[in-house]
């Protein structure tokens, strides 16, 4: 056969080229950093030496709060996260599959979005107090609006020729959802979650620092700025960093692995 | 390579007096006027015409995808009424499903049906092997060339069995290698199936080499000019003074001389 087809499979799971150039900022960075605070150029009350931070979450009394203060703050994004994103994929489905979905409740959900979301916090606290409940629906509510949006847009985004396909094979409702709807969709459902989980990460944080009250790595940070611990503060910012880069990564790289369909060029 | 056992069910259809607008602007746009044309069991039949003609138009009527036109079609004495799986149409572009392997895609249209599973794996697998897919199914439709992807969608369109099959111009996106190769094939499975088979294409020499009859339509609205019956013996020789002479006449139809 002429036209015999390369089997592309194999993919470099690890570049280490891309690690190596997206490691040159942060790099410069430290060494700004360790520059600055050695050299005498600061006070050491503002700015603290590098080393300094990283030793602190395992010897200093403050310090070792960050433990059950992240932990807190994950199992929020968690309970959070699933509640908003699960809610978030119903609607943005609905209102993808069904035109009159679409017209009865797209307007609305588009009015929502506009309003952002910090201020939602009065309400929530005067109608939940600040409690964890509160924080949680927050939280949800960060997850939901990038999860309804993506999965409205992946399912309008899909071709009307497959949808042709679908009805000259005469294919029921079920295979229509589960073999062009569902996999239709997923690549953008994903980039939604990717979103929402970002989303939701932040509003956590946000929620604790906002609300008060409680665990969790907002509190870590109010409470460092509270007793004017500029080392806390700079390890809650990094920490707060570092799980959000974590989840970046981790999504692409699962998401990656569940569209193997698409091969590389996508 | 085993052939698909149960010979296609024989299929006549009938247009007549078929035409169709769009509304475009609020004002009826004509796409086709007064089609008519008797196509017999097991015959291939191509339309070829300038773009504009109508011919995909009629293949999307004949399919079932567009109810929306006056007159009739009659697939053995009945009239059409929607999409059927004694219809299957291969388009211009494969239209696979980009998420499903070859035999996923294919095995789409055995869907819903009360058969055993070990019969309609062996369907799958006999039309694989009817296309020459062989050792490719599973294989991603993004891994597969134009013409093996073109070849696919031949194959999900015949797992029906269908009694016709219905080509939108299903080689006009390849290249001249393959597509000479594919036509080659198009002949065997039609030979080999007995499926009756409606060709577009804007391929005069495609047309001629494969088909019994040539419909010339021309455009603005789209309307038969002539059947040209083509009468020459299989396998078809495309330097020979008859192919020529078939071609010609069917050029002279299409410029309206």
């Amino acid at each position: 056969m002429s036209d015999a087809p390369s089997l592309r499979s194999a993919r470099p799971s690890f570049n280490a080229g891309a690690l190596g150039r997206g490691l040159v900022i942060p790099g410069l960075i430290v060494i700004a950093w360790t520059v600055v605070t050695h050299g005498g150029l600061v006070s050491s009350n503002l700015l603290v030496p590098i080393e300094r931070i990283i030793a602190l979450p395992f010897t200093d009394e403050a310090g070792v709060q960050l433990w059950p203060a992240l932990l807190a703050s994950i199992v929020r994004l968690i309970f959070g996260f699933a509640i908003g994103a699960s809610a978030g994929i119903a609607l943005g489905g609905l209102m993808g599959a069904s035109r009159l979905a679409d017209r009865a409740l797209g307007p609305s959900f588009n009015a929502l979005r506009q309003i952002t979301l910090f201020a939602w916090i009065p309400l929530l606290t005067a109608w939940f107090g600040n409690g964890d409940m509160p924080k949680i629906i927050y939280v949800a509510m960060s997850a939901f609006f990038p999860a309804a949006l993506n999965s409205y847009i992946g399912l309008r985004g899909i071709s009307a020729q497959y949808f042709e396909v679908a009805s000259v094979l005469r294919l029921s409702r079920l295979t229509r959802i589960r073999k062009l709807l569902l996999p239709g969709a997923l690549p953008s459902i994903f980039v939604g979650l990717q979103i929402a989980l970002i989303t939701a990460w932040l509003g956590t944080v946000s929620s604790e620092y906002a609300m008060g009250n409680g665990r969790g790595l907002g509190g870590f940070l109010l409470e460092g700025r509270g007793q004017f611990r500029m080392d806390v503060v700079v390890l809650g910012v990094v920490v707060l960093a570092l799980v959000g880069y974590l989840i970046n990564v981790g999504c692409a790289k699962v998401f990656r692995r569940l569209l193997a369909w698409q091969g590389d060029n996508k | 390579m085993s052939a698909v056992e149960a010979f296609a069910p024989r299929a006549t259809l009938n247009i007549r007096d078929v035409s169709k607008s769009y509304v475009v602007d609020e004002k009826p746009l004509p796409v086709l006027r007064n089609i008519a044309l008797d196509v017999q069991p097991g015959e291939f039949v191509s339309i070829v015409g300038a773009s504009g003609c109508g011919k995909s138009t009629l293949l999307r009527l004949v399919v079932g995808l567009d109810a929306d036109y006056e007159g009739e079609i009659l697939l053995n004495g009945r009239r059409i009424e929607g999409p059927g799986r004694e219809r299957g149409i291969v388009f211009q572009e494969h239209r696979l499903f980009p998420w499903l392997t070859v035999e996923d895609n294919i095995a789409l249209g055995l869907d819903g049906s009360d058969e055993p599973q070990h019969v309609l794996d062996k369907r799958v697998r006999d039309n694989i092997a009817l296309v020459g897919l062989a050792g490719f199914e599973k294989a991603y439709p993004h891994q597969l060339s134009g013409g093996m992807a073109q070849r696919a969608a031949i194959a999900r369109s015949l797992v029906t069995q269908p009694a016709i099959l219905l080509l939108d111009e299903p080689l006009g996106a390849l290249d001249s290698i393959t597509r000479a190769y594919l036509q080659k094939e198009l002949l065997r499975i039609w030979q080999q199936e007995r499926v009756t088979v409606i060709m577009v294409t804007h391929d005069v020499d495609e047309a001629v080499f494969l088909s019994d009859r040539v419909v010339v339509m021309e455009p603005r609205p789209g309307r038969i000019r002539s059947i040209v019956p083509v009468g020459l013996t299989h396998p078809r020789q495309r330097a020979s003074v008859e192919f020529a002479r078939v071609k010609g006449e069917i050029l002279r139809d299409l410029s309206g001389e």
